[in-house]
């Protein structure tokens, strides 16, 4: 694979390294929160950003932000280093390293922000920087649209999202998710329905759940650490964590539980036969990513202890098996060449801690005691009992949980302890940075089984309170129960499991029949894109004809049409018109006007035209001096020269007039010039008509001498008092002049090639 | 342009009407003129001489490519306003300094932002204007 590093290739850079240690430390950094959040005691940073659209860039540390930013430097920097090793060699690994690092900082700001519109913003740059990763074999086509299809999906939803956030922050009066989960629920409220649609909708594309799925296991053209950290435990959380953030806010209407409760069952247990179904070992975790995120939605539908309780553990023990196995699955590939669930198998004594790291994993994933994976199960089952759809929900949660301990055994066990295939090299063990990140996580995984105290208090409980908006009473998680209904589902779980991955073979095949004759999402979205760019191109054709003359047509009309609209609805009556104490001069000049224009109308040629225009101008000029503005009559007399000299240059090149082409325009265009210069006429006549506002003449009357020490008010005005505007001005100059330049010598260059 | 005459009388015109153009820029913070102004000017004497010996010869009388002066100009523009700002005053805030005397009325003459400023724009519209010219004269 393309993916794969030279084994000798030097893996020790700055930015491999640098980043996962900087990453280790923000991790040292948010462990020491734990006591503090633990007692019950929310850290909170505010840094102004947009004051004045109460647009902050808080930080909120509570028990749930606090979980999800230590499972991104914990599982980041472990990934980091992993990747150092994994693509070590590859020309463009700085690209990646950066990528992920940028990926890492803005996924700690989407849980860490308190402040809607600031979590909107981290929620787009997780978008981006997982478009980038994902598309990092950016030779490969499909990864290209992979990447774009991923980027499309979730970025549409993160409008929905920004929607719904707006209508949260106007309708509850603040964007600061602490106040909003503290004044109590929007249920019932006004705007709630349409809040949760987009707020669900969000959510929904991000955590990847059915029908809108298709975009994840596609993703995972990225490479192997990518989708160990983004795809299965980061960044697809993010919808669950959103929904986990705003379930104080927004849970406990029927919707909610509803909507939660079918879209999440329905993921589960879609993705775990979809998962059984693939032989691709990463396309197969993939699809029991997708079955956690179900499970995950599908347990925040409830509002009980239980239920709440269910979700976090799940969440905590699924981001620590999952990216476990994950990386397992990348030493496989690397090690053996393949990822094929048929060939792989008897690694065991070839790789041992590899082995080992993975049966951690997988038995977690099995949910087999003393792992944590277990008390999840148990946990999960109390809470599904307590959900209010529960005859529902207890049976695709057993469904699920049954198939992913069949599916943790072809993952984990199948390809060490198993029959060995044709493998495309000899295999063998993994070097240590790879190793390090299986093994911390399955141990832990183990650890927090054995003593699920410290992880409940520490980490479950200040997340179940930070869900529930209330403090949690506790003592949920322990590794025994007693005999009760949970453990006897979990008996049944193992019992269905087992005999599922012993007939999964003929399963499978049974199971590809069935897709092959199932509606495929994935190639409709290549069908509603194809729709999208030839309605672009089709819109385009008929509007950007390319032809100056339509352009210039099209503007003057809408100008002249919405003038119009306002004079008929808001003017009353027309100008006063008086000539009266007009000289001769005036008339004079009026006539030099006049004359000029007719003559540009009825020329057909250019030249002519030209300076027929020119003498337009300088009749306008003229008015200027009889009204005594010098600097505005000789800067117009000066630009009129000028056009002159310009369009003469330009205009020497271009063909004489054809007059059956002006012909053939002349009549709706002198309609519309007609039009538009009456028009303006009209409208300055009426704004003549109001009486003159002095208050800002006056004002700069008398400033001008006195606090900006020149007697020429117009000069004074353009360097002094709005010297901004001045500079924002000669700035349009040079970028006009430098745009002209390029495109007359992007022409010389073109004509060049052509005479060549 | 093959005309000797005018040849000829471009050179004198050329010199006549660029020390009138910095004439314009340097009065006219009191009386009619300043950047604006005195840049059209400018670039008016230069077209003249383009016209009449050409885009190639002015380019060397410029001795700058006339890009690089209206880059140049948009420069010495925000280092007037960048000035007032490190001096602790809002950006573009106009800075005077009196020379042989403490004020206005008192002083011999000033030193100031603002004719910087002014400078700084008759820089850009003299190099804009000359590019565009320059680019349509010399297209074949």
């Amino acid at each position: 694979m393309a993916e794969h590093s030279d084994p000798n290739a030097p893996w020790k850079t700055l930015s491999g390294l640098g980043t996962s240690a900087v990453t280790a430390l923000l991790f040292l950094f948010f462990l020491q929160y734990l006591p503090t959040v633990a007692a019950g005691s929310p850290v909170r940073w505010v840094i102004p950003w947009i004051p004045s659209l109460d647009v902050n860039l808080t930080f909120w540390i509570d028990g749930l932000s606090l979980m999800f930013a230590l499972l991104i430097t914990g599982i980041g920097a472990l990934v980091m280093l992993y990747a150092a090793k994994y693509l070590a060699g590859h020309p463009q690994y700085d690209r990646f390293a950066l990528y992920l690092f940028s990926f890492m900082l803005s996924m700690l700001g989407l849980v860490l922000a308190d402040n809607l519109i600031a979590l909107f913003v981290f929620w787009e740059l997780t978008t981006f920087t997982s478009y980038l990763l994902i598309g990092f074999s950016h030779a490969d086509p499909k990864s290209r649209r992979n990447a774009l299809q991923a980027l499309l999906l979730t970025a549409t939803g993160g409008l929905a999202l920004l929607a719904g956030f707006i209508l949260i922050g106007v309708s509850q009066g603040t964007f600061e998710l602490s106040e909003l989960t503290a004044s109590g629920s929007l249920v019932g409220q006004e705007y709630y329905t349409l809040i949760l649609f987009l707020v669900l909708a969000g959510a929904f594309t991000k955590s990847a759940q059915v029908p809108l799925h298709f975009w994840l296991p596609n993703a995972m053209a990225a490479p192997t650490p990518v989708s160990a950290y983004l795809h299965s435990a980061t960044m697809v959380k993010a919808g669950v964590y959103l929904l986990a953030r705003t379930h104080p806010a927004l849970s406990g209407s029927d919707l909610w539980i509803w909507i939660l409760s079918i879209f999440g069952a329905v993921t589960a247990v879609f993705a775990s036969f979809m998962a059984l179904r693939q032989t691709d070992l990463k396309q197969t975790l993939a699809y029991t990513t997708l079955m956690a995120l179900g499970t995950l939605v599908m347990f925040l539908a409830g509002s009980t202890g239980y239920a709440i309780t269910a979700a976090m553990t799940f969440l905590l023990v699924h981001s620590l098996y999952k990216a476990g196995l994950f990386l397992t699955i990348g030493i496989i590939d690397h090690a053996t060449g393949t990822r094929d669930a048929n060939i792989l198998g008897g690694l065991k004594s070839a790789m041992p801690i590899t082995a080992m790291a993975a049966a951690a994993a997988g038995l977690a994933m099995a949910g087999i005691p003393p792992f944590l994976g277990f008390i999840a199960k148990e946990v999960a089952y109390a809470g599904a009992l307590e959900m209010q759809l529960m005859l529902f929900v207890l049976p695709m949660a057993l469904i699920a949980f049954a198939l992913m301990f069949a599916v943790a055994g072809i993952v984990a066990y199948k390809p060490f302890y198993g029959p060995q295939g044709d493998l495309p090299h000899a295999p063998h063990e993994g070097p240590w940075p790879m190793l390090l990140g299986p093994v911390v996580l399955g141990v832990l995984g183990l650890a927090f089984g054995l003593m699920p105290g410290i992880a409940a208090y520490y980490i479950i409980e200040p997340a179940v309170a930070a869900v529930m908006g209330a403090p949690d009473t506790g003592g949920r998680v322990k590794l025994w129960a007693g005999f009760n209904l949970p453990l006897l589902l979990s008996l049944i779980t193992f019992a269905l499991g087992f005999l599922i991955y012993a007939k999964h073979q003929s399963l499978r095949e049974r199971l590809a029949r069935i897709e092959a004759r199932a509606p495929d999402l994935d190639a409709r979205w290549d069908d509603i894109l194809d729709i999208f760019v030839r309605f672009a191109k089709g819109q385009t054709g008929l509007i950007q004809t390319g032809v100056l003359r339509q352009y210039m047509f099209a503007t003057f009309a809408v100008f002249a049409v919405t003038v119009l609209v306002t004079l008929v609805t808001r003017a009353a009556g027309g100008p006063s018109l008086s000539f009266a104490g007009l000289q001769f001069m005036e008339w004079g000049i009026a006539l030099l006007i006049l004359v000029g224009t007719v003559l540009v109308v009825l020329t057909s040629s250019r030249i002519t035209a030209l300076v027929a225009l020119g003498t337009v101008g300088i009749g306008v000029a003229l008015i200027f001096i009889t009204y005594s503005a010098p600097d505005v009559a000789i800067t117009q007399l000066l630009v009129e020269l000028l056009v002159v000299v310009l369009l003469a240059l330009a205009l020497l090149k271009m063909p004489h007039l054809d007059p059956s082409g002006v012909q053939k325009h002349s009549f709706p265009n002198a309609i519309l010039a007609l039009l538009v210069g009456g028009l303006t006429t009209w409208v300055l006549l009426l704004v003549v008509d109001q009486p003159f506002d002095r208050r800002l003449t006056e004002f700069f009357e008398g400033a001008s001498w006195v606090e900006a020490f020149g007697r020429n008010i117009v000069n004074v005005i353009l360097v002094d008092f709005r010297t901004l505007d001045t500079f924002g001005e000669i700035a349009v100059v040079l970028i006009a002049a430098l745009g002209a330049f390029v495109l007359l010598k992007g022409m010389r260059a073109a004509k060049g090639e052509e005479k060549e | 342009m093959n005309s000797i005459i005018f040849t000829a009388g471009a050179r004198l015109l050329v010199a006549l009407v660029f020390v009138f153009s910095l004439f314009m820029l340097l009065r006219g913070h009191h009386l009619p003129g300043g950047g604006f102004i005195g840049g059209l000017l400018g670039a008016v004497a230069f077209i003249i001489y383009s016209l009449a010996c050409g885009p190639e010869e002015t380019r060397k009388a410029l001795r700058l490519s006339p890009e690089s002066i209206a880059v140049i100009g948009l420069g010495i523009a925000l280092l007037a306003g960048l000035f007032s700002f490190f001096m602790g005053d809002p950006f573009f805030t106009g800075q005077w300094y009196w020379v042989g005397g403490d004020s206005y009325e008192t002083s011999v003459f000033s030193i100031n932002t603002v004719l910087v400023f002014d400078i700084g724009v008759y820089l850009v519209v003299l190099g804009g204007i000359l590019s565009l010219t320059f680019a349509f004269e010399e297209e074949a």
